[in-house]
């Protein structure tokens, strides 16, 4: 039986077995939990913490990665020469990014480095809080508003020599494109003074979808039972790495967060192209490829997925091609 | 923190289902949607030294009085009186707050040089306690210095050279009570008091007092116009009471008064879920809960009784107040009031109430069907101000067990009265008339009050007495998971669930009825506008 499956019956029978509800007319006061934002972390940064996570990232998160994931990692030269903690910023559309951009990240950074994970996901129950914590380094955030305290913390770790992997969309792509980033990664870069580095992740969307509720009901007729699994599909994975990134001078959070944005869609052309058709395309001033058609879903999803990969958004005009 | 004042829950879909007890059980039942929940106030912090506040207490005393070093002279007669066995509830864990003061009070007396002291213990016509609750209530200390030299007493309202009139009051009420404690140069009274009708007058003039005495209050007139016991303004037992401590007072008994409170923290924290609300119940308050529940219905009555008669309630002390009664008791009323007091907004036409395995006459014992009785309809419907939760012609629903069975050494005349008197009647005039004469008189129960651990024989009178109000302003009383037998001998309705019980009271209050729950205990007292 599934984990899933025993909170079910547990929901079912209801309280007191399961947690009580909590009636509408009764205000509820600010939570005294120590989950969430309020989680304690500070122990997964101990030496024999980070030995263990080391240990677990090295040899068994890499090499149960690869079997799933046929991974290609490029532009790490860009982070040669960087001394001290980076923003790692990268596109989301599959929980699997983590751990392999994670593991794909030279070794001078992987084991100094923390995860900001969304609180109100990761962090809601205690025992998923120890998990994220101990085995990624995650630390709680705050994705749907702006948390002064969220923002202290990860700039005091990154005064504290460590790096920072944040998902600036504030959770995974429903499509596979990539969302408006927010400001938290430019905000934290102009505070500590640390250098961004745009990350695009391709391809880990096609072993591990975002699912939503619906997508877990079986979809019904023939067959049906065989597509409703949660299950993985092995697929090729390209990690790229971009050139560091630094605010400039007069640039606000707004638009460096902006500039950001670009420059990981840029590198997600990259992935769909090739190098020179990317910045060609950039320098055109055509639309950000990294959005997308602006069309229907099935169509956004059929551009994406063309040929197997992200296709030039233009193409969705040819389609379907004249003639046909 | 400070602690949340008491609640009013109006339910809705979200609602998790209600604690109700079942006297040596509980259950969690769901209400109707827009029915309301009342909860207690949460427990008001202890005080953090308590023998220091006595010492205060009796040094800075309230009212025309001195304070207590003053009055205490050497050769001077002392009698220190305290209340029984049927407070606080559930007894209180060591050390009973009636130790803390009396052990404070008799260091001034021994200081002063006082060598006639007696203690008695302020029984009225309840059942003589044992050695072993003796020596809960007084600790070891004060048990061992005056027990064996039979200076701990327990006052007997049938020992005719014991008592002493005292005159009559203005209304006729023969005032007679104890003769040593109204013979003393000062009488010092130690209260607990659970609830706001505790204490005052009604300690010395009902504690001490004999049968003669007791019956012009404690009878059906009274007791219907006691609307309601709690709110001394409105009710004819404390006016009874007051005119008789006056001519007490006037008879030239000098009484030192010495009240306490206590907070509403009354179970301790492996039962912390009783007094907690339900969609605050932590995971420990769950597994708690299903595992008690669970091990409760597969035990025997009788073991599962024992096991709830151990508990030893985790009560703190939140004030004490010494020296003239009537001023003293002004304080303790506000004080009981701030701990226990929740507004509640117009009635309802049906009330349900879980009833607990114990009342002021079964700890140690069993909660007989006339006890039950007396807790719903007596305590529980009377814990109110202004007017009851329910309206008149409404539904009372008691969820309890209700067994046919008694304690045969401590209610002997329950037994009779059960058998004999509500198979008659269920009319509290008609019984005090017919009845009431013979059980009090009874040389047997008498014999058994004065030498056994008997309540009174007049006491299971006086238990339907306190039921007289709600037994007039209601339509009609259901009591869910009851022995149907003993229910409707009661002259109640049996229900074998909550959601029965609602169908049968639509008869009586029609469809779509209004529902009050009182979340009891911890005890709360309802302010109904």
């Amino acid at each position: 039986m599934k984990l899933s499956d025993v909170t079910s019956t547990v929901e079912k029978i209801g309280f007191p077995l399961a947690r009580p509800t909590w009636p509408d007319s009764v205000p509820r006061s600010a939570p005294r939990r120590r989950t969430g934002l309020n989680y304690d972390h500070e122990w997964s940064r101990r030496y024999p913490v980070r030995l263990a996570r080391a240990m677990l990232l090295d040899n068994v998160a890499l090499p149960l990665s690869r079997v799933v994931a046929s991974t290609r990692v490029e532009g790490k030269e860009h982070l040669r020469g960087l001394n001290g903690p980076v923003i790692f910023a990268a596109n989301h559309t599959s929980h699997l990014d983590t751990p392999l951009l994670l593991t794909s990240i030279p070794t001078e950074f992987r084991h100094r480095t923390v995860v900001a994970a969304a609180s109100d996901y990761f962090f809601d129950r205690t025992w998923k809080a120890n998990l994220w914590a101990f085995s990624l380094a995650a630390i709680p955030i705050e994705r749907t508003k702006v948390n002064r305290h969220s923002a202290d913390v990860a700039a005091s770790l990154l005064d504290d020599g460590w790096s920072l992997v944040i998902f600036p969309e504030g959770g995974r792509s429903p499509d596979g494109w990539t969302q408006e980033f927010r400001g938290g990664a430019a905000y934290l870069a102009r505070r500590t003074g640390r250098p961004v580095v745009p990350v695009y992740i391709d391809g880990t969307r096609k072993i591990l979808p975002k699912r939503s509720s619906s997508d877990k009901l079986p979809l019904g007729g023939s067959g049906s039972e065989n597509r409703a699994g949660p299950g993985l599909r092995r697929h090729d994975v390209r990690i790229v790495f971009g050139a560091p990134m630094r605010p400039v001078e007069g640039e606000d959070a707004r638009k460096f967060s902006a500039r950001i944005e670009r420059s990981v869609g840029l590198l997600g052309e990259e992935t769909a192209t090739d190098w020179w058709r990317a910045r060609r395309n950039a320098a055109s001033g055509a639309p950000a490829w990294s959005k997308g058609p602006d069309a229907s879903p099935w169509r956004r999803s059929w551009a994406l997925d063309r040929r197997g990969r992200a296709s030039d958004p233009s193409s969705y005009k040819e389609w379907p091609p004249e003639g046909s | 923190m400070s602690p949340r004042p008491g609640f009013v829950l109006e339910v809705d879909r979200s609602t998790p289902p209600v604690l109700f007890w079942h006297g040596e059980s509980f259950s969690l039942e769901r209400l109707p949607e827009g029915s309301r929940v009342i909860y207690a106030p949460e427990p008001l912090e202890a005080l953090e030294d308590p023998r220091a506040k006595i010492r205060d207490a009796l040094e800075t005393p309230l009212g025309d009085s001195d304070p207590l070093r003053a009055l205490l002279k050497p050769g001077m007669k002392l009698t220190i009186c305290f209340d029984d066995i049927s407070l606080p509830l559930p007894p209180m864990r060591s050390p009973d707050v009636r130790q803390l003061v009396i052990e404070e009070v008799l260091e001034l007396a021994a200081q002063a040089g006082v060598d006639d002291v007696v203690l008695v213990a302020a029984l009225a016509l309840h059942r003589r306690m044992t050695e072993e609750e003796l020596r809960h209530a007084l600790g070891d200390r004060i048990y061992d210095a005056f027990a064996p030299n039979g200076l701990l007493t327990q006052h007997d309202a049938e020992d005719r050279d014991a008592l002493i009139h005292l005159g009559e009051t203005d209304l006729g009420e023969d005032v007679e009570i104890n003769k040593r404690a109204a013979t003393s140069d000062l009488l010092v009274y130690v209260n607990i008091n659970l609830v706001a009708m505790d204490g005052g007058h009604k300690s010395v003039a009902t504690g001490l007092a004999s049968y003669k005495s007791l019956r012009h209050h404690h009878n059906p007139k009274t007791m219907t116009h006691s609307r309601s016991f709690m709110d001394a303004p409105a009710s004819e037992l404390h006016s009874a009471n007051w005119r008789m401590g006056r001519l007490i007072k006037e008879s030239g008994v000098k009484v030192f008064q010495i009240e306490t409170t206590l907070n509403t923290d009354t179970f301790p924290s492996n039962f912390a879920f009783l007094q907690k609300r339900e969609w605050e119940w932590s995971l420990r308050d769950r597994a708690t809960f299903a595992a008690s529940s669970s091990a409760l219905s597969r035990t025997p009555s009788r073991v599962a009784r024992k096991i709830f008669h151990s508990i030893r309630s985790p009560h703190a002390m939140t004030s004490v107040q010494a020296g003239e009664v009537e001023a003293v008791h002004a304080v303790t009323t506000r004080n009981v009031w701030e701990q226990q007091g929740v507004e509640v907004s117009g009635q309802s036409d049906v009330l349900t109430m879980g009833l607990p395995y114990i009342c002021p006459y079964n700890v140690n014992s069993i909660m007989n069907p006339i006890l039950v009785a007396c807790l719903g309809l007596g305590y529980f419907f009377n814990l109110y101000r202004n007017k009851p939760l329910v309206r008149e012609g409404g539904v009372l629903i008691l969820n309890h067990p209700t067994p046919w069975e008694f304690h045969p050494a401590h209610h002997p005349s329950y037994i009779d009265f059960f058998e004999e008197v509500l198979t008659e009647t269920k009319d509290p005039v008609e019984m005090h008339e017919r009845f009431e004469e013979s059980f009090a008189t009874d040389p047997w129960y008498i014999h058994l009050y004065r030498t056994g651990h008997a309540y009174h024989g007049v006491h299971p009178f006086y238990m339907w007495y306190w039921c007289a109000h709600a037994l007039e302003h209601l339509g009609r009383v259901i009591v869910v998971g009851g022995d149907p037998a003993a229910v409707r001998r009661l002259g109640f309705t049996p229900a074998s669930s909550l959601q029965d019980a609602f169908e049968m009271a639509k008869d009586v209050v029609g469809f779509s009825p209004s529902v009050t729950h009182v979340h009891v205990p911890p005890i709360l007292m309802a302010d109904v506008s």
